[in-house]
């Protein structure tokens, strides 16, 4: 035998098979592992440097970048409409979030009242796309942590929201259907039909979720005790959204600075206690119930209206008006070559996206294009909590951990 | 509903199949009879084509994506639109044991180098197909930040979109099956110094801090 | 939102405390903005985290290129007890874009720190690891600055395939 053999067997030999806790004062080499940007169970291009002592992580580094777009530099290119797309496609599980943080900064800017009725709209979309981020994030969650068949619920439900913004929009993903002053275009026929028909059931299908995975012994070994951090050193860190709730802080930004008519509907917020990755999993599927409320409440009571700001300076004329009047093709002419002048100031616009606090940060010059757009991610935050979510935890609940924490890739390197 | 019912077009036909059936199992049907027969009940082909037919039937794709364009890729997963109805459904984590790359989102400059090493480490034949605007063109973002795939790693099939739906993507793997079962010669991947798989050697079997097991030092494995 | 007067009572606060570090409060449309010198940046912060504005929602970047100076730093404070937002803005120029960093105050602005490094070149002093974070690490250039090109690539066309695309590059 050689002399690296005769180690190795010794080694191995001395080792008594205890349950120890991890992390009882023996120290080990530590190996550092790279869990590169592509692996399975990253969620996106993330990269993580894991310094391990045996199967217990002692620190973590993570390495972004991956999938960095240069969003912020382009939509200084672009006129203010035209940033809505680029923008859009910047935290992609929750594309009406980023597009309303962007309007809503830039109607602070122009000053413009949205009338009621395109809130309400806006309001049904964005907790439609709540749902959708979630279904998702379970899917893949529980994917994750081996439970593959939720995989395909999950996904069977959010196909069912992706068909409504199909119908609303004409697109599954990146819609471009919030404007600035309100929505792009009404909902058309049968919509209501079809979001009542899905609120109805949404229920009774996250209910199958919880039975598949709420009382599950595996699950509930994997995902509880694991992740703990508490609640001083989340808020220490930036960390808003259902990290931060199921710790035990009811901030949520939907009730604390309600925007966009989110005072006028009845619904509650998910806190858990702990703050382990069970709590995340629980809060995250509890609001499913919230959401389908406030969507069920937005298309009940849906104002009459005009659907988008009547400012034409801002906000593109009715195409029959195009016919008969000439300011009309005037201002359909100008907003669509140049777009509409901002007058010059900054502003600095947070919504609740599934993942926290997602705020636009516009800063004006004057002209027609933004001298600045900053999107405050909140994944960006949220992964500066991961490193004291993962230390003395095993490897494999690093895994169940990145899971819970729901990062998006996109929004995190924008 | 009304049921229909066709009647057999040539009701002598049948019979002389079966006939013919019989003649031939007990070995009695000779030249031009055994020549037709065979005719219409075998398929007859190269060992190249059925080769690229069963390839072509059987991805592995490697489990990558990037940006948007993954939750679209996601979605052809699951049970809407349904990838193993092709028979593509094993996706596989390890780039050496999956030969096609779906390029889903946005290809960063700090993502491609590693992008293609994972293609280097891919068995040949492999394929790409890059999904979306963003990484055949770069589609929306025509920035610092972004490189179109193109550019360093050949590309077989583009599908357009942004992001494309679950249905055009299945479109680009039909497209692709289809150029698959043709086995085209790879001779452009040259352009691209792309043929072959990339292996690495260690770098030194001496060194102290990785134990090699050399053939025959079976003790203590 | 601290409303005008509320604003301006937290600046002579902060002016009775050290005479240079406000240099300018403004308030447009319900934000409200105080200007600092960058040297007073962290004191100032300091003490509006003791009166209350705990928690650092974003840090961020601006280029206000023709004026100068020309980079500056955005602190937007957030107040969970009163629900109140303040923002804190330090410019500093390209000759000498030097700050401290606010990380032993709010830990969460480790990430942005090197973000705003990246993009636009503002040396945080004191950050535990300044390097590049969304860039690769030996990039050269502040993408974000306003004289930095947006660059891209001409698009892919049959013509133009060969000459640009594969080995031959």
């Amino acid at each position: 035998m050689t002399s690296l053999t005769e180690d190795y067997r010794r080694r191995e030999e001395s080792i008594t098979l205890s349950s120890e806790p991890a992390g009882t004062g023996e120290t080990h080499e530590l190996f550092t592992l790279n869990i590169g940007p592509h692996h399975p169970s990253t969620h996106g291009v993330l990269r993580l440097l894991a310094t391990l002592e045996g199967e217990v992580v002692r620190d973590i580094k993570p390495i972004i970048g991956y999938v960095h777009t240069g969003i912020e530099k382009t939509a200084e290119d672009k006129s203010y409409w035209k940033v809505i797309p680029v923008v859009e496609r910047m935290d992609y599980l929750s594309y009406y979030f980023n597009a309303m943080a962007f309007c809503g900064a830039v109607e602070t800017l122009l000053g413009i009242e949205v009338p009621p009725r395109a809130q309400y709209l806006r309001v049904l979309h964005l907790e439609l796309n709540r749902i959708s981020s979630h279904l998702f994030w379970l899917g893949t969650s529980a994917l994750d942590i081996g439970a593959i068949g939720v995989f395909w619920y999950a996904l069977r439900e959010r196909e069912k929201v992706v068909d409504l913004f199909e119908m609303s929009s004409g697109q599954r993903m990146h819609t471009r259907y919030f404007q600035v002053g309100g929505v792009m275009e009404d909902i058309p026929r049968g919509f209501d039909v079809k979001v009542r028909k899905f609120v109805k059931e949404m229920p009774s299908r996250a209910d199958q979720y919880a039975d598949l995975l709420s009382k599950n012994q595996i699950a509930l070994e994997r995902l509880r005790g694991t992740g703990l951090v508490d609640q001083e050193t989340l808020l220490k860190l930036g960390v808003t959204g259902p990290l931060l709730r199921a710790s035990g802080n009811p901030w949520d930004l939907r009730k604390a600075q309600p925007y966009c008519s989110y005072d006028h509907f009845d619904f509650k917020i998910p806190v858990g206690t702990t703050g382990d990755n069970y709590d995340r999993y629980r809060v995250r599927h509890a609001e499913l119930y919230e959401s389908t409320k406030i969507v069920e409440q937005a298309l009940e009571g849906l104002p009459e209206g005009p659907f988008i700001a009547p400012d034409r300076k801002v906000a593109l004329p009715p195409r029959h008006e195009l016919a008969t009047s000439m300011e009309a093709l005037i201002h359909h002419f100008k907003l669509v070559t140049e777009g509409f002048r901002v007058p010059p100031g900054e502003a600095y616009y947070p919504v609740e996206s599934p993942r926290g606090e997602l705020g636009c940060f516009v800063r004006a010059d004057g002209s027609a294009k933004p001298a600045r757009v900053h999107m405050r991610d909140p994944s960006f935050s949220n992964l500066q909590a991961f490193a004291p979510m993962v230390r003395d935890e095993y490897l494999a609940d690093l895994i169940a951990t990145i899971a819970m924490l729901d990062p998006i890739l996109g929004g995190i390197d924008r | 509903m009304e049921i229909r019912r066709e009647p057999v077009r040539d009701p002598s036909d049948l019979r002389i199949r079966q006939l013919d059936a019989r003649d031939m199992l007990q070995g009695d049907l000779e030249d031009e009879d055994l020549n037709r027969y065979v005719e219409q009940r075998v398929m007859t082909t190269t060992l190249d084509k059925a080769v690229a037919w069963a390839r072509g039937n059987s991805f592995f794709p490697l489990t990558f994506g990037l940006a948007c364009c993954a939750i679209e890729q996601i979605h052809i997963v699951a049970s809407r639109v349904d990838i193993a109805r092709f028979g593509w459904e094993a996706f596989r984590a390890s780039p050496r044991q999956a030969d096609l790359i779906i390029l889903a989102g946005r290809v960063s400059i700090k993502m491609a180098p590693v992008i293609r090493r994972l293609y280097d480490q891919m068995l040949d034949p492999k394929w790409a197909i890059s999904m979306g605007a963003c990484c055949s063109s770069l589609g929306v973002f025509n920035n610092y930040a972004l490189v179109p795939a193109d550019k360093f790693m050949p590309i077989d099939v583009h599908v357009p979109g942004c992001p494309p739906r679950p249905e055009a993507l299945a479109h680009g793997i039909i497209k692709l099956r289809a150029k698959v079962q043709l086995n085209p010669p790879p001779g452009w991947r040259e352009r691209y110094d792309a043929v072959g798989t990339e292996e690495l050697l260690p770098a030194s079997t001496e060194s102290p801090d990785i134990s090699v097991f050399r053939p025959g030092d079976t003790a203590g494995a | 939102m601290p409303d005008a007067t509320e604003l301006e009572l937290t600046a002579q606060e902060l002016r009775d405390l050290d005479a240079e570090s406000v240099l300018d409060t403004e308030f447009h449309r319900g934000r409200a903005v105080l200007l600092v010198a960058p040297s007073k940046a962290k004191p100032v912060l300091e003490h509006l985290q003791g009166k209350g504005y705990t928690f650092l929602a974003s840090l961020h970047g601006v280029d206000y290129y023709p004026q100068e100076p020309r980079l500056g730093v955005l602190y937007e404070l957030l107040d969970m007890r009163r629900v109140d937002r303040i923002s804190v803005k330090a410019r500093v120029s390209t000759d000498a874009p030097e700050m401290d960093s606010v990380v032993d105050l709010f830990p969460g602005a480790e990430f942005p720190e090197r973000e705003v490094y990246d993009m636009f070149g503002v040396v945080f002093r004191g950050h535990p690891d300044m390097r590049r974070i969304l860039m690769p690490e030996d990039y050269e250039g502040y993408p974000q600055r306003r004289d930095f090109p947006v660059g891209g690539e001409p698009v892919l066309f049959t013509f133009n395939e060969q000459a640009s695309y594969g080995k031959d590059l």
